[in-house]
């Protein structure tokens, strides 16, 4: 037992001594990383929270952030996009993290404004992702999927493994003559959204009920609690394909995509495309760097399925601890080693040099007012 | 406590006055605690109702997707009641059975420590039971399953298909599980009190044992063992953890109990949705637990009245 | 003819004055050929263990009340039936506890080491740290429960007992606790957050929430075992202290409760032990915190029961670090279950020292 417990402990801690020794050495005293807030003057303790899809990264980014500023300590609550804007606008959050970006179809972009004095809230892209389909069907090891076939295998119209669709996509594979079993979300998840807004636009009619983020029951399939869940059902159950963040994909087969005459597997990179390719949204001020992804792009090696998640912040604050320690934060996220340890810890796609250097020349405005 | 009452009544005619402020101190503190009882009951119902107010209105995205309270709120009643029933099937004929062991079966010292035992199953905490069903027993039941698919796959409660073994029937197991010790300790009670005399009258005229139980125990417990039955469908109803934990739920009205879309349950839509709830969505659960409050109380109160009308009776 | 038909079947009711029974050893017997017998078939077939148990059973269950039928006849071959019927009750029902205790003693010991019990959560990515948070969390949780619902629970028992006396009040007191030890614990979750929601605004995280929470919970449960034990309490000794001129709050505190303060300790301890793993309740309003938090009265705290959710359910980057959470929930388990068999033992104890005084 003693060595069991041993073997434990030992990985633990030179995985997380790696980790930091990583990042320490990579960027101290880089004006890039502190924002140009002096390293280790901030001290305090600051809870932040929103899009459970960011805990992991932000888990690791306020680890990581201690080599910066050593006295402080983040704690991100991963309470959901929902109620990290609401507490973003209630001012209980200097910061939040949301899976959609504001919008005043239920007034919450107006009021964020107002919750920080009248000026454009900033929004940065902070946590891209590919959702990946996952699949444990026996006897294959690599799938492709057309857009339609996918909707079609998650609507409930095809429930075979060897239907002629998913035949056609894959004319090499052996396909085994068994049902499928399609692994949804249960609960409200951004995740469901985003996929379910690529097959929205992707497929236009196939996919009839639109935009959700709980899955209907009209559609059947198994029901998973939270991505660990989906991964868990699709590993243990039988023919089982499931959609979820790529990064918990683990050792299970994913799925390529078909993107124009292509079929394209999701990587970060794949992912992190999508941005370059698709417009801002309309409307949107300077400070929010906000995306209606181009689902239906033609553009080679895009993986379209993907996650965006957004920070939320402010660009003034009335404490100047406050402004100093929002500065400082999401400017070591948007560091060369904030954005390499999101990537190694949590798989999030870093940000494309371009847009780095928009989001930190916005970061680099914020002051106390 | 001898010292004391020795040196009172010294002091008796000395001191009424303080005594009796004592007293009513005394009582006073006494009575206040059952108010605060009443009131702490009274506060769980009255929030519980005006935190459901705002629900009531919800629909669409506010109500998840459902078209308005009762049609998000009644699957999820209806997956509540599934995985008790299932746990009450599998519970009550084991729990009387243990329940006579304890009383009748075993010879009286082992079974005081048979008791103890019992005990302890009621004693591991919930979220233990969840994560062993959720890691452990759903790999033991799914080839159970898949045997019931494929022998028994013409009733409609197996029929399939099998994907998981995490299915309502897996919530329902460990739910019984955990129902047992309820039933059992109430049994046991109920069983004890049987009249010695009846049941040596019986034995005497020649009954087996069985005959004796079933001739002279089982006529004056029958009201007993129904009201711990309702009592232990009362904690099953309610249980959160082990559900959410064990449960694969799409929060579908079905009655097949071994397919991949299964029935959530209240507490367990609770526990694993509020973290995330903002808005109006909290109100939608809270009211999910005021129907959850409300259909426990119901079946507690019947438990209770039943007891306590078998307690009449004799 | 007829007197002679009549003596012989008098002689044959009168020779067995007993009837024939099976040697005591007879069940035994039985379960060595019914186990014996599945086990040739089960080798022959290939069955696993749980197959030859299984069959075992019911050859058991068959061969038994057969030898019986033959033997003793059929009424006590009903009787054998059933016993061993409901012995197997017995069986099945602990199979759960074994499979359960061994599971979280297999998977939860390897998790054990010094760091697992004096570090917490943060800084820590993935793998390593401890869960001293949640075990600090917990402790303090449930002990500011159990100092609220202990004397609650006392004086409200003490009413019921010594001062209300089956009037309207204790009537109606007597059922709403009994309706209070039904209500689920999801239930006492939500009054503590719709309470606080009101006091500080949406999404409150307090760990005096929890304690409150988990009073609603508690309370009932202190009431019924402390009522039971005051209850036993003679009333010779209530009528001899009243004789002395002892007044009746003196009596009570002085003789009624000392004398059944065994058993309204045991209750208590089985009281803190059925909440000690509660979770629900301090999942809705104590939330998950990294890091140690000592005070209950701000900001929220880790405790073992949600730890152990939070880590089963958490995915992960990495595949061992889904791997470390499991180890953690299943390491915290044994240590939820080593604390609250303890409580249980601790009340067994206590109970034996105390109690027996009363004839039961």
């Amino acid at each position: 037992m003693r060595t069991s417990m041993r073997r434990a402990i030992v990985p633990g801690i030179a995985a997380l001594a790696l980790a930091l020794t990583a990042c320490g050495s990579d960027d101290s005293g880089s004006e890039d990383a502190t924002g140009g807030v002096e390293e280790g003057s901030l001290s305090g303790q600051y809870t932040i929270g929103g899009a459970s899809t960011q805990e992991a990264a932000q888990t690791a980014w306020s680890v990581g952030f201690t080599d910066v500023q050593p006295n402080v300590e983040v704690t991100y609550e991963p309470i959901g996009s929902g109620g990290g804007r609401e507490n973003f606008v209630s001012g209980g959050y200097l910061i939040a993290g949301s899976d959609a970006y504001l919008t005043d179809d239920e007034g919450e972009l107006s009021d964020a404004v107002e919750r920080c004095g009248g000026e454009d809230v900033i929004e940065i892209p902070s946590y891209i992702s590919p959702i990946a389909i996952i699949f444990n069907v026996d006897g294959v090891d690599e799938l492709n999927l057309a857009p339609e076939t996918l909707a079609g295998i998650f609507s409930g119209e095809i429930t075979q493994w060897d239907d002629e669709a998913i035949a056609a996509d894959n004319p090499d594979a052996s396909l085994p003559s068994a049902p499928i079993n399609a692994v949804h979300r249960s609960d409200e998840s951004g995740t469901t959204e985003n996929f379910t807004n690529y097959l929205t636009t992707a497929v236009g009619d196939a996919w009839s009920e639109g935009v959700f983020e709980s899955w209907p029951n009209s559609y059947g399939g198994t029901g998973a609690q939270g991505t660990s869940g989906v991964v868990t059902e699709v590993r243990d159950g039988q023919n089982a394909i499931g959609y979820a963040d790529a990064s918990q994909a683990g050792d299970l087969g994913v799925a390529n995509i078909g993107v124009g005459d292509d079929f394209v597997a999701p990587t970060p990179e794949a992912a992190a495309k999508i941005l370059d390719v698709s417009p801002k949204v309309e409307g949107s001020s300077d400070n929010q760097m906000i995306f209606d992804l181009d689902y239906t792009t033609a553009e080679a090696g895009t993986y379209p399925i993907t996650l965006t998640s957004y920070l939320l912040a402010c660009p003034t604050y009335a404490e100047q601890s406050d402004a100093d320690f929002v500065k400082a934060y999401v400017s070591y996220i948007l560091s060369d080693a904030g954005q390499e340890l999101g990537s190694n810890e949590a798989g999030s796609a870093p940000l494309s040099a371009d847009l780095e250097e928009q989001a930190r020349a916005i970061v680099d405005q914020i002051t106390v007012g | 406590m001898s010292t004391s009452t020795e040196a009172e009544p010294q002091e008796q005619a000395a001191e009424r006055t303080p005594r009796r402020r004592g007293d009513a101190v005394f009582s006073g503190a006494a009575l206040g605690a059952g108010v605060l009882i009443m009131l702490a009951l009274a506060g769980v119902a009255i929030f519980l109702v005006v935190e459901s107010v705002p629900a009531l209105s919800a629909s669409g995205d506010q109500a998840y997707g459902a078209d308005n309270i009762v049609v998000y709120i009644w699957p999820l009643l209806y997956g509540t009641i599934l995985a008790a029933i299932i746990a009450l099937l599998i519970a009550t004929p084991l729990a009387v059975g243990v329940a006579l062991v304890i009383s009748h079966y075993a010879p009286r010292k082992i079974a005081r420590f048979l008791g103890y035992v019992i005990d302890l199953l009621a004693a591991v905490p919930s979220v233990v039971y969840g994560l062993w069903g959720r890691e452990t027993l759903q790999g033991w039941v799914f080839p159970i399953y898949q045997w019931l698919h494929d022998n028994l796959g013409f009733l409609p409660f197996f029929k399939g298909p099998v994907t998981t073994g995490r299915t309502i029937l897996t919530a329902g197991l460990v739910l019984a599980v955990m129902v047992l010790p309820i039933i059992t300790a109430l049994c046991r009670e109920v069983f004890a009190q049987t009249p010695v005399m009846h049941q040596e009258a019986a034995l005497a005229l020649g009954a087996t044992r069985w005959e004796m139980i079933r001739m002279a125990v089982f006529p004056y417990s029958r009201s007993g063992v129904v009201s711990s039955v309702m009592l232990g469908l009362g904690r099953a109803l309610g249980e959160t953890m082990a559900v959410a934990l064990v449960l694969s739920a799409s929060g579908v009205i079905t009655i097949n109990l071994i397919s991949s879309q299964n029935p959530s349950t209240i507490a367990a839509n609770i526990a694993l949705n509020y973290a995330n709830a903002s808005g109006t969505k909290a109100n939608v659960l809270i009211a999910g637990g005021l129907v959850l409050f409300v259909v426990t109380f119901a079946v507690n109160f019947l438990g209770r009245w039943l007891a306590t009308r078998g307690q009449v009776k004799e | 003819m007829a007197d002679l038909d009549k003596t012989a079947s008098l002689d044959r009711d009168l020779q067995p004055l007993t009837n024939p029974q099976l040697p005591a050893i007879g069940p035994v017997l039985a379960a060595v050929v019914a186990w014996g017998a599945a086990g040739l078939v089960a080798l022959l077939l290939g069955w696993n263990i749980a197959g030859w148990l299984v069959l075992g059973w019911v050859a058991f269950i068959v061969v038994l009340p057969a030898w019986s039928s033959a033997v003793e006849g059929k009424r006590s071959a009903i009787d054998r039936l059933v016993t061993s019927l409901v012995w197997s009750t017995f069986v099945i029902a602990m199979l759960p506890l074994i499979a359960v205790s061994w599971t979280v003693i297999e998977r939860g010991a390897p998790a054990f080491s010094v760091e697992f019990f004096t570090s917490d959560q943060s800084g820590v990515i993935g793998v390593g740290g401890g869960i001293l948070h949640a075990v600090i969390g917990t402790l303090v949780i449930t002990l500011i429960a159990t100092l609220i619902s202990v004397p609650v629970g006392i004086m409200a028992a003490v009413y019921l007992v010594e001062y209300g006396k089956g009037n309207r009040m204790s009537r109606i007191l007597t059922f709403l606790v009994d309706v209070m030890t039904g209500i689920p614990s999801i239930v006492a979750g939500l009054f503590a957050l719709a309470l606080f929601t009101l006091l500080l605004g949406p999404l409150p995280r307090l760990a005096i929430g929890g304690s409150i929470a988990l009073s609603v919970l508690m309370i009932p449960i202190v009431v019924r075992s402390t009522e039971e034990m005051l209850k036993l309490v003679s009333n010779e000794l209530r009528e001899g202290a009243y004789a002395l001129g002892v007044p009746k709050w003196r009596t009570i505190t002085k003789v009624v409760i000392p004398t059944a303060l065994g058993g309204i300790v045991t209750g208590a301890t089985l009281a803190v032990a059925r909440v000690a793993g509660e979770t629900a309740p301090l999942l809705l309003i104590a939330g998950t915190l990294r890091s140690v938090n000592w005070n209950p009265f701000e900001g929220g705290m880790a405790t073992l029961p949600v730890l152990i959710f939070s880590e089963a359910t958490k995915g992960g980057a990495k595949p061992e670090y889904v791997a470390a959470q499991l180890e953690r929930a299943w390491g915290a388990a044994l240590v939820l279950i080593i604390i609250v068999m303890g409580l249980n033992l601790l009340a067994r104890v206590v109970g034996a020292y105390f109690s027996p005084k009363t004839g039961r």
